[in-house]
């Protein structure tokens, strides 16, 4: 079996099952919790999770919230979210 | 215990620029139902009655959420022995810990499955001796226990909690370690170690019986390697390879001291699970002093942490902050000196007695001690 196809805007993604986004209060950051792993989430990866990888938005709408908030043009964002995603996706921190 | 950062550093600390560790193992019982002769417990097994009673746990639990442990493995022994489990992971769930439980799944049913998911854990690893029922049953030393594990591990994701296999690997299973992939997709499992057998306390006894011959292990590497590419969005796998045969050092625990904290069943605090093995260490108890004093400027912990105690070629080396001097209960058991170079990395000068120990054990074909409580003469 070959890779797993890249993520595309017509996803829907949550967290993986025992993947749980918490703040650490002593580290001052927001991690994924995973099965002896964690995960330190940067301030874009963080807003970028919560867009678009809980479950209740599809990835597309999630990139149209990313691109109003930052105010930033769409395309410019795109790929790079999908990116991310794919590479969380690929290191088993989402499903979908 | 892995960890990635993003573009952040894991900063912050508990004082004099000491990180807290990520994440404690709790060994809440050295009592098992199983008899795997590479246990990672001590030779000399710690009694139901020394072990620490619920509210002591408490206490240790709240004490590791407040200094910054991130995860707590509830362990053993097989700690769904211990009555007070689902108190305990109710504890630690409501602390803030991410709770995970290593069981042998002896008796595990759906009911206590979800007692267990209900009570807070997030998490469940269960251990596999081989692929094949009878071949497991003899490395556990446990009849049935094959059949139990598969039913336990299949309520595990029905009940929809994360589900680790782990694959211990040793030279009777090596050549089926592709199966344990097959099987962890086949269970559903989220996860898989496989993990080549480290050998300390009763596996370093069972060396002779466990170790694989050369030719296997680069057989097993090249199948494994071959599969992860296809792997990736479906089964993270935590690969451990066996350093009896490598030329680097693991960086062991993540560097002593650095990011993890071993309690035994009796509240002993060690830097890893193994470090009881090291002479002429001083080990504090959780009834001496709280962790986070304990881990600041605890003898056992200061001992070996950071690269100050280092000796040459280790001390001029490139790599010393990458595998912060490899394994000290290994230097320990094939060098005889904890304090010396790690003998797996090949820059040591006992490197080329660890592939002549391998060697000549992997063609040993001794009988396996089985893990048990022994009496002391």
């Amino acid at each position: 079996m070959s890779e797993a196809a890249p993520i595309t805007e017509e996803a829907n993604l949550r967290l993986a099952p025992g993947v749980m986004l918490r703040q650490d209060r002593t580290r001052g950051s927001w991690v994924l919790m995973a099965p002896e792993r964690v995960l330190v989430l940067d301030e874009i990866a963080l807003e970028v999770v919560r867009a678009c990888a809980q479950g209740k938005a599809s990835v597309s709408e999630g990139i149209d919230a990313l691109s109003q908030s930052f105010d930033a043009p769409r395309s410019d964002i795109t790929s790079d979210v999908l990116d991310l995603l794919t590479d969380l996706r690929n290191r088993g921190f989402l499903v979908s | 215990m892995t960890v990635m950062t993003g573009t952040k550093p894991l900063a912050c600390g508990v004082g004099g620029g000491l990180e807290p560790p990520l994440a404690i193992l709790a060994e809440l019982t050295h009592r098992c139902p199983l008899a795997c002769p590479y246990c990672s417990n001590p030779l000399e097994l710690e009694a139901q009655s020394r072990e620490l009673d619920t509210a002591t746990w408490k206490r240790v639990l709240d004490e590791a959420a407040e200094m910054g442990v991130l995860q707590v493995h509830f362990s053993g022994g097989e700690p769904l022995l211990r009555r007070d489990i689902e108190e305990l992971i109710t504890h630690a769930s409501g602390a803030g810990l991410y709770v995970n439980l290593i069981t042998s799944a002896a008796a595990l049913d759906r009911a206590r499955i979800e007692r267990l998911r209900d009570a807070g854990l997030h998490h469940i690893q269960i251990s596999f001796q081989d692929t094949e029922a009878k071949e497991a049953d003899r490395i556990a030393g446990f009849p049935s226990g094959h059949e139990r594990k598969l039913k336990a591990a299949r309520e595990v994701v029905a009940a929809g909690v994360a589900l680790t296999v782990n694959a211990v690997i040793q030279r009777s299973n090596i050549d089926h370690a592709e199966a344990f992939i097959d099987l962890a997709l086949e269970l559903g499992a989220g996860r898989i170690e496989i993990a080549n057998v480290q050998y300390y306390g009763w596996a370093l006894l069972n060396r002779p019986a466990l170790m694989p011959t050369r030719e296997q292990l680069i057989r097993m590497d090249e199948k494994i390697r071959a599969r992860l590419p296809s792997l990736k969005g479906r089964l993270v796998v935590d690969y451990v390879v066996p350093d009896y045969y490598a030329r680097r050092p693991k960086a062991c625990m993540g560097g002593w001291g650095r990011r993890f904290m071993n309690i035994t069943p009796s509240g002993k605090v060690l830097p890893c699970h193994a470090a009881e093995t090291i002479p002429n260490l001083a080990f504090e108890t959780v009834k001496d002093r709280s962790l986070a004093e304990i881990w600041t400027d605890g003898p056992a912990f200061a001992a070996y942490r950071g690269t100050a105690w280092m000796p040459e070629p280790c001390q001029g080396c490139e790599f010393k902050e990458v595998d912060w001097g490899g394994c000290r209960c290994q230097a320990l058991a094939i060098a005889g000196d904890a304090s010396a170079t790690d003998p797996i990395c090949e820059r040591s000068d006992k490197h080329a007695l660890v592939a002549e120990l391998a060697e000549r054990d992997s063609t040993a074909g001794q009988a396996i001690t089985y893990r048990g409580y022994v009496t002391r003469k």
